[in-house]
C-alpha cells in the first residue's frame, strides 16, 4: 500500500517545484561549469571546434594563394608547362617538377601495388596460420611509423650504393630503351620511386587488407562450394569484391607518394630538367620547395614556389578525395 | 527434461538400425558413422549416425547451437576451412570415404553443392555467376556454355526473370532472386547432393515459397539436405527429418532421425515431441 502511494506524492512535489519560483532559485546554486555549459553550451563548443577543423583547408588555400599571387598574375596557367626555372632572370616554369613528382609517384605505385595486394592476401585470406599473418601485417604497418628522414638517410647511405650495380646493369643491358639510356651515378628517379614504394606499401597493404577482411566468409565459401581452388577463389571471387578498396588504397598511396618530401629530396638528386631516363636524377615539387624556400627572398620567387605548392595541394586534394570516395562509397555497394 | 546423453545417442543408433529396412528401394548417398566435431577443445557435435537417401529431401531441425550447420558443413568438408575445426568419424559419399587422404576436395565439393544462409552471389554478372563453376573445370564453346547457363537458370526457376538482363550484376537482383541465382550457380556444376544451410532465413515469405517449390522440383534430379529453423518448412519440403539438440554439457547430438511424417506425428523421443510441438526451452 505504502509503495503505491509514494509515486503519487513524488509526482505532485515535482509538479509544484517546477511551477513555483523554487526551481529558479535552485538554478542559481548549480555548479558554475554546469550553468556555463549546459547541453546547449556543449553543443555549440563542439560545433565551433568542428567548424575550425573544417575551415583549415580553406584557410591554407587562401594563404598559399595570397603569397602565390605575384607568380599567378605574371605567369598564369602557362606556368604549368613552362620548363625554365631561372632565379636570376626571374623566369619560372613548373613542368620539370610536375614531371618529376608524377613519374616518381607512378614508379612507386607500379612497384608497391602488386606487393601491397600480395601482402593483403597473405595476411587476410586463409593461406597462412594466424600466428604468421598477424605479425606480418603488424610489421608492414610499422613501416609507416618510420620517420621519413630516417628512410631518406637509409636511402642515401645504404640503399643507393646497394642498388647502383643494378642501375649500372640496366644501363649496360637495356640502355637502348629510352627509360634506361643515361649513365647512372647513384641518385635517380628510379631510386626515389623505389624509396617511395617502400613508404606507400603500408598504406596500400593495410587498406587492401581491410577490404579483404570485410568480405563475408560466405562469399569465399560459395566459391569453395563450387569446387574452386583457393587461388581461383582469391583471384576471381574475392579480389573483384574487394577491388574498390584495393584501388582506393592505391589512390591513397599515390597521394602520399606525390606529397612525400624528405626522403625523396635526399635520394632524387635534385636536378631540374625533364629526362625520360629513370636512371637520371630529377626533382619533385616537394623537393624544390624544401631546397629553395630558405633562400627565396624575391616575392616573385616566393610566389612561384607558392604557386607550385598550390598546384601540388590541388593534385593531392583531388587524389585523396577520389581515394576516400572509392573506399567509403564504392565498397559499400559491392 | 532432456533425455540423458547416453540414452539419446544409443537410441539414435537403434533408430538407424530400424530405419534401414524401411527404405530398401533407395541407396544411401551419405553414410555417416559416429561423427564428432570439435572447435578447438570444445566438442560441438558428438556421435552422429545417419544415412541420407538418394533423391530425397532430408531436413535437419533443432534449436540454435545444436550443431545442425556444423553437421551440414562436414558433408562437403567446408567447415574445416575455418581454423581449429576438427572432425572425427566416418563419412562415406557413395561408398567413398570423404576423409581419405587421396580425396580431391575440389571434386568432392563439385559433387556436393551448397547454398548458404545469406545469398552470396559473386561481384560479377548473372551469366558469369552461373558460368563460374563450369569454367573452373571445363572449357566449353560459347554456345555450349550459353546452353548450360540457361538450363541451370531454368532449373532454378529464374530464367524467365533474368533472360533479358544476363549481363547485369548479380548483386542488383532482389534477395530471393539472388538466392535462386546461387542455386542456379550450384546446379550448373551438376552436383549429386545439394546442401542448404537455412536458405530462406534471410528471405520474405513469398520468396521462401518459391524456394520451397523449387526444392520439390529439384529432388527429381538430386538429393537435398536442408537445415532449417522453420519446422513448418521441414514438414512441407522433406521426406526425412533429423532432430538435433544439445545435452546438458552443451554438446550437439542427433536425437532422432526418421520419416518426416513420423517425427511430426509420433516421434519416439519426448524431447523431439516437445520441440515439434513448440514446447521447447
Amino acid at each position: 500500500m505504502g509503495f503505491a502511494v509514494a509515486p503519487s506524492t513524488e509526482s505532485s512535489s515535482l509538479l509544484t517545484s517546477s511551477s513555483t519560483d523554487d526551481s529558479l532559485e535552485n538554478a542559481g546554486k548549480l555548479p558554475f561549469l554546469r550553468t556555463l555549459l549546459g547541453d546547449g553550451g556543449f553543443k555549440s563548443l563542439t560545433f565551433v571546434a568542428a567548424l575550425i577543423a573544417g575551415a583549415v583547408p580553406f584557410f591554407v588555400v587562401a594563404l598559399i594563394s595570397r603569397d602565390a599571387w605575384p607568380a599567378i598574375a605574371k605567369f598564369g596557367l602557362p606556368f604549368l608547362w613552362e620548363q625554365d626555372w631561372n632565379i636570376d632572370e626571374s623566369i619560372y616554369g613548373a613542368l620539370p617538377y610536375l614531371f618529376g613528382s608524377l613519374v616518381s609517384a607512378f614508379i612507386a605505385l607500379v612497384l608497391a601495388l602488386p606487393i601491397g595486394v600480395a601482402i593483403a592476401i597473405v595476411t587476410s585470406e586463409r593461406v597462412l596460420p594466424p600466428w604468421v599473418q598477424i605479425p606480418i601485417a603488424f610489421l608492414v604497418e610499422l613501416i609507416a611509423a618510420i620517420p621519413s628522414v630516417i628512410i631518406g638517410l637509409w636511402g642515401v647511405f645504404v640503399f643507393t650504393p646497394a642498388i647502383n650495380p643494378f642501375q649500372e646493369f640496366l644501363y649496360a643491358r637495356f640502355g637502348w630503351l629510352p627509360i634506361f639510356n643515361t649513365q647512372p651515378f647513384g641518385s635517380s628517379m628510379l631510386v626515389a620511386g623505389i624509396i617511395l614504394a617502400i613508404m606507400i606499401l603500408p598504406t596500400i597493404a593495410a587498406i587492401s587488407r581491410e577490404a579483404f577482411l570485410a568480405i563475408s566468409a560466405d562469399l569465399r565459401n560459395g566459391a569453395f562450394a563450387l569446387g574452386a581452388t583457393q587461388w581461383e577463389t582469391i583471384i576471381f571471387v574475392t579480389m573483384p569484391a574487394a577491388i574498390s578498396g584495393i584501388l582506393g588504397g592505391a589512390t591513397l598511396g599515390l597521394g602520399r607518394a606525390l606529397g612525400e618530401t624528405m626522403a625523396v629530396t635526399m635520394v632524387i638528386g635534385n636536378v631540374a630538367g625533364i629526362d625520360f631516363s629513370l636512371l637520371s636524377p630529377g626533382s619533385t615539387i616537394p623537393s624544390i620547395l624544401a631546397n629553395q624556400f630558405s633562400e627565396a627572398l624575391d616575392p616573385l620567387h616566393i610566389g612561384a614556389l607558392m604557386y607550385l605548392a598550390l598546384v601540388l595541394f590541388l593534385i593531392t586534394l583531388g587524389v585523396n578525395s577520389l581515394a576516400i570516395f572509392m573506399i567509403r562509397f564504392l565498397s559499400r555497394n559491392a | 527434461m532432456l533425455p540423458s546423453p547416453h540414452s539419446s545417442s544409443s537410441s539414435s543408433e537403434e533408430k538407424l538400425a530400424t530405419m534401414e529396412p524401411q527404405s530398401p528401394s533407395t541407396l544411401p548417398v551419405f553414410h555417416i558413422e559416429n561423427v564428432s566435431c570439435f572447435y578447438g577443445r570444445h566438442k560441438a557435435l558428438e556421435g552422429v549416425y545417419m544415412d541420407i537417401y538418394e533423391g530425397k529431401v532430408t531436413a535437419i531441425i533443432g534449436p540454435s547451437g545444436c550443431g545442425k550447420s556444423t553437421f551440414l558443413k562436414i558433408l562437403n568438408r567446408i567447415g574445416e576451412m575455418e581454423s581449429n575445426v576438427r572432425v572425427d568419424g566416418k563419412v562415406q559419399l557413395l561408398g567413398k570415404n570423404i576423409f581419405a587422404r587421396d580425396i580431391n576436395l575440389n571434386l568432392l565439393r563439385r559433387q556436393v553443392g551448397m547454398i548458404f544462409q545469406h545469398p552470396n552471389p559473386f561481384a560479377m554478372s548473372i551469366y558469369d555467376n552461373v558460368a563460374y563453376g563450369i569454367r573452373t573445370f571445363h572449357r566449353l564453346s560459347r554456345p555450349a556454355l550459353d546452353e548450360a547457363v540457361e538450363s541451370a537458370l531454368r532449373s532454378a526457376a529464374l530464367w524467365d526473370e533474368v533472360k533479358d538482363s544476363l549481363h547485369q550484376s548479380g548483386l542488383a537482383l532482389s534477395g530471393g532472386q539472388q538466392q535462386r541465382l546461387c542455386i542456379a550457380r550450384a546446379l550448373a556444376v551438376k552436383p549429386k547432393v545439394l546442401l542448404m544451410d537455412e536458405p530462406c532465413s534471410a528471405l520474405d515469405p513469398i520468396a521462401t515459397l518459391k524456394i520451397e517449390e523449387l526444392i520439390q522440383g529439384l529432388k527429381q534430379q538430386l538429393t537435398i539436405v536442408i537445415v532449417t529453423h522453420n519446422m513448418q518448412q521441414a514438414a512441407r519440403v522433406s521426406e526425412y527429418t533429423a532432430f538435433f539438440s544439445t545435452d546438458e554439457r552443451r554438446i550437439g547430438q542427433l536425437v532422432e532421425f526418421d520419416l518426416t511424417q513420423k517425427i511430426f506425428t509420433e516421434a519416439e523421443q519426448p524431447s523431439t515431441r516437445d520441440y515439434v510441438a513448440g514446447r521447447f526451452g
